[in-house]
């Protein structure tokens, strides 16, 4: 930057090369391309992908970032590849390089463009967040989500973590649950994500969706798939030996494939679903009525309902 | 002090240093449980039968954590007892499985794992009888569960119950316990598949998920599938 100052500030010796304009010339076609490169052709293969609105909304995002990036970018390497060339030391050069007295204009520009570049990335970035048709692009939101999208028929899909491996709970289907996660394409999905026991992180890659599964919390995220395919599940939150083993595979389906899969699932899962608890946006495993009267029955007292006696530690 | 009381105490100084380095390096680098080997003699891929035999107790006295529960597995050549939880089997075969379970209870944190997967007939057999589900919050019948999450392979352990006097010597041999036996097809994938309890056991841990559950030789381990 000294140097930067350094050569800017001097006004070009009469008859000199004008470096500042050597530079632009320079940096303005290198980020024109870079530019053009980075949304057209790198672009549409930057993660996490087009199978979601959220995740083509967080593709977006990636590629104003890297487009408003690059020319930064850019700016710093020709400077310091023009500087090391232009400006290096000739033999028997020993004097001492020019005075640095500052330079207003240079100050303000750097102060303005950058000003105006974080300042709209944070506008942008809210608006992305906020913006109806993305509604909370696919981010966890807690219990009450102040980001919502549009309309009522959300399939809601619970997410629950345990160490170490998710479950899926369909309560729209008779709250079955299951190993598997399979959506249907074109239709909005509300997923409510929860943990039994430590904290875990659903990341559905392809989807674009991310949200953390506390105990105890119900932790929304919203998304519109909007391709078949496969889609990665993993934990993203380090949860104990086997966390680097916690991930599975969904799919996205079509409707009609969904819907015959999610009856059948209902009707074939009809025995174990009977014994779960009741549908809820979270459990407290630790507690069992059952339990308790079958200890009572036992004649043996003092669990009352835990895993193990109170004393034993619990999630803080 | 003296030069032979200086070189003395450096030499004894730089030995400890030396003895303290390989105490870590063999205890917990090299050391470990041993892996059982049931693929010798078998051919991957044939559909040869392999039987695979474990136990889990309510506690283990062969090791430092007496407290802890544990699973065993017998050797199939010496038919000892090995306190392990790592083990190897041939690809694509079918592996009988035995289980004795001599521990008591604790429900499931999530009933959804009573439900047994990924067994052939999607059934164990506890004591001789089909089963293809237990219900570990209505009452004191599931000890253990022998999970595999790779293979979807989920079978709950009956327990032999509330007011049973458990064994207290490990590995068990006598004392009440329920025989779990089931079986499953090995991936023709090779490669080391995880398996675990789910049952939150490790009592004295938080949400009893820690100790044992996340200690290799105890209620997790490894299920080497080979060629």
């Amino acid at each position: 930057m000294a140097a930067s100052v350094a050569a800017e500030s001097q006004p070009a010796e009469a008859g000199g090369p004008n470096h500042g304009l050597r530079i632009f010339l320079m940096w303005l076609p290198l980020s024109v391309a870079a530019d053009l490169i980075l949304y057209f052709v790198y672009g549409p293969h930057m993660p996490p992908g087009r199978m979601s609105n959220t995740a083509e909304s967080q593709q977006f995002d990636i590629k104003v970032m890297s487009v408003l990036a690059a020319p930064v970018m850019i700016f710093v390497l020709t400077f310091a590849i023009y500087a090391l060339i232009v400006w290096r030391r000739r033999p028997g050069d020993d004097a001492d390089g020019p005075p640095i007295f500052g330079h207003a204009r240079i100050q303000a520009t750097w102060i303005t463009v950058t000003a105006v570049i974080v300042l709209f990335l944070a506008g942008f970035g809210t608006y992305e967040l906020a913006w109806p048709g993305m509604a909370g692009a696919g981010a966890g939101e807690g219990p009450s989500p102040i980001w919502q999208p549009k309309g009522s028929d959300f399939l809601q899909v619970q997410v629950i973590a345990q160490q170490w491996r998710f479950t899926y709970r369909y309560p729209q289907f008779g709250g079955f649950e299951t190993t598997q996660l399979v959506l249907p394409v074109g239709r909005p999905v509300q997923f409510n994500v929860t943990s039994l026991d430590v904290i875990h992180s659903f990341w559905a890659y392809q989807l674009g969706v991310k949200a953390d599964a506390n105990p105890g919390v119900n932790n929304i995220a919203y998304t519109t798939p909007e391709h078949t395919g496969t889609v990665t599940v993993r934990c993203a939150e380090l949860c104990g030996l086997w966390h680097g083993a916690m991930y599975n595979f969904g799919k996205v389906e079509s409707v009609s494939a969904f819907e015959s899969w999610a009856t059948h699932t209902e009707a074939s899962l009809a025995s174990i679903t009977r014994i779960l608890p009741p549908y809820a946006t979270t459990y407290d495993p630790t507690v069992i009525p059952n339990i308790n009267a079958a200890m009572a029955k036992a004649g043996i007292a003092g669990a009352n309902g835990y895993y193990y006696p109170p004393q034993d530690p619990v999630q803080p | 002090m003296s030069l032979p009381a200086r070189i003395v105490t450096l030499l004894v100084a730089f030995l400890a240093v030396v003895a303290v380095a390989l105490f870590v390096v063999i205890h917990y680098f090299l050391g470990g449980p041993q892996t059982v080997d049931f693929s010798a003699g078998v051919s991957a891929d044939t559909g040869a039968t392999v039987h695979v035999v474990l136990q889990e107790d309510p506690q283990n006295t062969v090791s430092t954590h007496p407290d802890w529960v544990s699973y065993f597995i017998q050797s199939p050549t010496t038919k000892k007892w090995v306190h392990t939880t790592l083990f190897k089997v041939p690809a694509g075969s079918r592996i009988d499985v035995t289980i004795y379970g001599y521990d008591g209870c604790t429900p499931l944190r999530n009933p959804y794992f009573g439900k047994v997967t990924g067994t052939i007939g999607g059934v164990e057999y506890v004591d001789g009888k089909p089963v293809s589900q237990i219900n570990s919050w209505s009452g004191c019948n599931v000890g253990h569960t022998f999970s595999i999450p790779g293979i979807d392979l989920n079978v709950p352990m009956a327990s032999p119950g509330l007011t049973a006097n458990l064994c207290g010597t490990s590995p068990c041999t006598s004392g009440p316990h329920k025989t779990v036996t089931f079986s499953f097809m090995s991936p023709r994938a090779t490669g080391t598949y995880f398996w675990q309890c789910r049952v939150p056991c490790g009592g004295g841990f938080i949400d009893g998920f820690g100790g044992p559950m996340q200690t290799i030789g105890f209620m997790t381990g490894n299920m080497e599938v080979v060629s």
